[in-house]
């Protein structure tokens, strides 16, 4: 048993609908009670969508299961065929059902459609919403991708002709990464065949071997069906995700060798404005700035790679719920010199950050929650997912215009921070002090009351706790070292306050002067 | 031959009552803890159950807008369901570390769920157990599975689950009023005066806002109840001797009439008093409602089953601002708490009880109404169809209940319309 505050991602099932809505002419028949028709909301609110999801819940309930709630699934598919007409049918139990055992496979299996009905193993109690989406892409493509055979290039085509693999419903910026990867792909000359599973039928699963090979944008969801269709058609896919300037290069780079076409149209194209705008003077604030990045595992290391490479931060905490792609992070984290957090316990990754003390944490909207608690700028990166993470503009993250807006993403909130610790330098103004507000709003300037006795840093509330209980009681500071702790920026403040309490208990000091201080900043600025 | 005309299947009152099964499009109890939370400010709500109920409760608090919440959820994984590890043994680990994280945490609730109910996790006894082990916590239990409650009915389990444990006001005392379901503080202190007003004094109200207040009941307390969904809460407060007051429920002026005049009769409150103590907020209501009326007027509205509350409702739409009923669904007709409501209705008024969801929006496609109100799941692909809708969980979220909220809960109804008309897009 876990306890769970807020979770990182939903059960399997949810992504097997993620799949199934995703794509048109097929139907999902969930054997499930009636409480998991909640999900409908995922899509039809967080995503804006303009259709229920194409799946009809059995909603059992507890007066039938002393009767026959096989017969009610059976009953269930037999109408949801009649009244909906699906070229194909996925089946499967969500949580609870999957506890009374009624082996939904099976029983639609006897009903004898005329169409593919395609059951769904998705264990409830071990596996979570991606793998569900991995699972029911790969089985989808292993029922409607056609009998194995080795390729046979076409040689009347002009162009290449790829797949794009893995986008879904309820995706992460999905929807306007296809727009900026098809723009990329028919720029070097490459032709679409098949994308998959947004906006495929099963129909067209059916013509995925016409491809010379597959570009993977989602890992997460497409590596299982991109390395099934390696192995029976020979396709080869895409390993390089096109994320930040450095890796749609690359990618574009991995394309043109899988192609052999030339890669020139693109590389020697307009590209993207983020190698400028980093390189540009007022980016040099940037410099060394410490990032903490956590989210689905594809986001999250091309995230910090580029954090690293194209923005110049210094990755502090690099990690993953995502267990399936714990190597792929571990090995990222280590090229940035640290250990990888490999975590879906939201409390883990708070202590983490914590601990790390960043300047900027990019990672999902339970990290934003936390650096609001803690006052640190943070940027959304990565599902689980958002009304906001639909915006209505073009807001793609891979190719050259998602490292543009990568660019925005990550230094907008410090361009805030700079901005505050602008306040901070003019502080002690009489019209800028933390008792007036702001002056364009007529704020009144008036006397700064005499500074009160520093209020001890006890959290209002402390519900979630930590180690606090059992740190050793640190010295007191003296009204002088307070003050002057004040006047160092906000965003590093609390590294400066932490890293000298740290000092003086490592010397036992009695009181942290101002000497301390500064004392503790000589020490570890060596 | 003369033979008489049948009455309709279930006659119940004059309305067209029809019963529906098959699929359902509602939430389970669970969803009950996004507002119970809020109103117990020292309890916590401890969900055993799966993954996609954590995935449930986060998904219907408005996603992830209480950074701190009083709620989470024990996922049960295979290690518990394959014995390897004794689910009531995990269980205690879990609610240990819970409560030395929140010492602010004086009653815990463990909800059961779908997958608790199935492998028959008995939390009765371990909320026992427990309750030993952590006083002076309390700790309690109830269901919110989806296989046996729909959307509001977690809250009639919770209440359920508190009467036992309330304190017994003696036999000598004097009549008390206890009002039943969750309302908004500010609705409660609204009622609180005017009932003052006409003379009764000792009013209770069940849920209290903290764990240690909750009301005393005995023989002389009276109850009105201030939600239609709660069944069992109702039937355990008979056992414990109190008596309920039958009354229409406090939506609108005319429901808010009905329901504070049930308490004044029971306690001999005289008419003058009566009609003092309310005058001003059923003038008050009048005025909030009348520009209403000229929108919501003669517009023809259709509701899909959800939280109990439509029935009163669509009583409140139709009698105060002359809307045509089309079809009222409900999860569940309770006829007896629902009896002045059900007479209240326009007669011949479709009222189905249960769902066939499929079957239900070919009928609302079909009737084409000016207004739809249904779940959130609905809502977007019946606007994308031409329809307007009105997200049924906002009327659990917002006061709507006595005079000062009248216009309010109209407005409800009315915004949707407006907004369609304002818009050139």
């Amino acid at each position: 048993m876990q306890l769970t505050l807020w979770t990182y991602e939903g059960p399997p099932h949810i992504g097997a609908m993620r799949v199934a809505t995703a794509m048109h002419g097929l139907h999902y028949v969930l054997h499930a009670p009636q409480g998991d028709t909640y999900a409908d909301l995922l899509f039809t609110m967080i995503e804006r969508r303009d259709a229920r999801p194409p799946v009809t819940y059995t909603t059992f309930r507890a007066q039938d299961l002393g009767r026959d709630t096989a017969e009610l699934f059976k009953t269930s598919v037999a109408a949801a065929y009649a009244r909906f007409q699906p070229q194909a049918m996925i089946v499967g139990a969500s949580c609870t059902a999957e506890l009374i055992q009624d082996d939904p496979g099976g029983l639609a299996k006897a009903l004898d459609l005329p169409i593919p009905v395609i059951p769904l193993e998705l264990p409830a109690y071990q596996k979570k919403e991606n793998w569900g989406a991995s699972e029911t892409f790969y089985r989808l493509v292993r029922a409607l991708a056609g009998p194995a055979s080795p390729r046979s290039p076409d040689e009347s085509r002009q162009r290449p002709l790829c797949n794009i693999l893995g986008p879904t419903a309820l995706g992460f910026r999905h929807r306007d990464d296809l727009i900026e990867i098809r723009r990329l792909l028919d720029t070097l000359g490459i032709a679409v065949n098949v994308v998959a599973p947004l906006g495929a039928s099963p129909a067209d699963l059916g013509r995925l071997k016409d491809a010379d090979f597959n570009v993977v944008l989602y890992p997460e969801t497409a590596r299982s069906a991109a390395e099934y269709l390696k192995k029976s058609f020979g396709q080869p896919f895409t390993k390089e995700v096109p994320l930040g300037v450095g890796a749609t290069n690359r990618f574009v780079a991995e394309v043109a060798t899988l192609t052999g076409i030339d890669p020139a149209p693109v590389l020697d194209g307009p590209g993207s404005r983020l190698p400028w705008y980093s390189r540009s003077v007022d980016s040099t604030y940037l410099t060394g700035k410490r990032v903490f990045v956590f989210g689905d595992a594809t986001h999250a290391i091309g995230i910090a790679r580029m954090a690293a490479r194209e923005l110049g931060f210094t990755v502090v905490g690099l990690g993953t719920y995502g267990r399936e792609f714990a190597r792929e992070v571990r090995a990222e984290a280590a090229e940035h010199g640290i250990e990888a957090l490999i975590t879906d316990d939201y409390l883990d990754v708070e202590a983490a950050i914590r601990a790390a003390a960043p300047e900027l944490v990019l990672g999902t909207q339970m990290e934003r929650h936390v650096a609001k608690r803690l006052g640190i700028p943070c940027a959304v990166i990565s599902a689980p997912i958002h009304v906001q993470d639909f915006p209505a503009r073009y807001a793609p993250q891979m190719g050259f215009e998602g490292a543009n807006v990568l660019f925005d993403t990550l230094v907008h909130p410090l361009m805030m921070g700079l901005e505050e610790h602008l306040l901070g330098m003019f502080r002690e103004d009489p019209e800028f002090h933390d008792g007036v507000g702001p002056s364009h709003l007529g704020g009144t300037p008036f006397e700064a009351p005499p500074v009160a006795a520093p209020a001890s840093p006890t959290p209002a509330v402390a519900p979630i706790l930590l180690e606090e209980a059992v740190t050793i009681t640190d010295a007191p500071w003296a009204p002088e070292a307070e003050r002057e702790l004040k006047k160092i920026p906000f965003f590093v403040r609390g590294k400066a306050r932490s890293n000298t309490e740290k000092f003086a208990r490592e010397r036992r000091l009695p009181l942290i002067t101002l000497e301390t201080l500064y004392d503790a900043k000589a020490h570890y600025g060596r | 031959m003369n033979a008489p005309v049948p009455p309709p299947v279930a006659a119940c009152g004059a309305i067209d009552l029809h019963q529906e099964h098959g699929q359902r499009a509602v939430f389970c109890g669970l969803t009950g803890i996004v507002w119970l939370h809020r109103k117990i400010q020292d309890a916590f709500f401890l969900v055993v159950g799966s993954r996609t109920c954590a995935h449930l409760i986060q998904s219907a608090a408005g996603v992830m807008i209480f950074a701190e919440p009083r709620f989470a959820t024990a996922i049960i994984d295979e290690r518990d369901l394959a014995g390897i590890a004794d689910a009531n043994e995990e269980l205690d680990r879990v609610v240990t570390r819970l409560i030395e994280r929140r010492p602010d945490i004086k009653l815990l609730f463990l909800v059961g769920s779908c997958p608790s109910e199935v492998i028959k996790l008995d939390l009765s006894r371990a909320a026992q157990r427990l309750s030993g082990r952590l006083a002076p916590v309390r700790v309690l239990n109830y269901s919110g599975s989806g296989i046996e409650t729909t959307f509001t009915q977690g809250e009639d389990a919770c209440l359920a689950a508190l009467v036992p444990e309330l304190p017994r006001a003696t036999a000598e005392e004097a009549p008390s009023l206890l009002i039943v379901g969750a309302l908004a503080d500010v609705v409660e202190d609204q009622f609180l005066r005017i009932l003052s007003a006409m003379g009764i004094a000792d009013v209770r109200f069940l849920p209290a806002r903290r764990a240690g207040a909750m009301p005393a009941v005995g023989r002389n307390t009276r109850y009105l109840l201030a939600q239609p969904f709660l069944a069992d809460t109702a039937r355990a407060l008979d056992e414990r001797g109190a008596r309920r007051l039958a009354a229409p429920f406090p939506l609108g002026a005319e429901g808010t009439t009905g329901w504070l005049r049930a308490a004044a009769e029971a306690f001999g409150i005289d008419d003058a008093t009566f009609a003092a103590a309310t005058a001003a907020g059923r003038a008050r209501a009048e005025t909030a409602l009348a520009p209403h009326r000229d929108k919501l007027g003669g517009k023809r509205v259709f509701f899909f089953p959800d939280s109990q509350l439509e029935v009163p409702l669509a009583r409140f739409l139709a009698r105060e601002l002359g809307v045509a009923l089309v079809e009222i669904g409900t999860p569940y007709l309770h006829r007896a708490h629902l009896a002045a409501e059900i007479e209240w209705l326009p007669a011949g008024t479709r009222v189905t009880e249960g769902q066939s969801l499929d079957d239900q929006m070919d009928r609302c496609r079909a009737a084409r109404p000016d207004l739809t109100v249904c779940g959130l799941g609905l809502a977007n692909p019946l606007e994308a169809e031409g329809l307007s809708t009105k997200w049924s969980i906002e009327l659990l979220f917002t006061p709507v209940q006595g005079y000062e909220q009248a216009g309010d809960l109209a407005e409800l109804f009315a915004r949707p319309l407006r907004r369609r008309a304002l818009l050139e897009v």
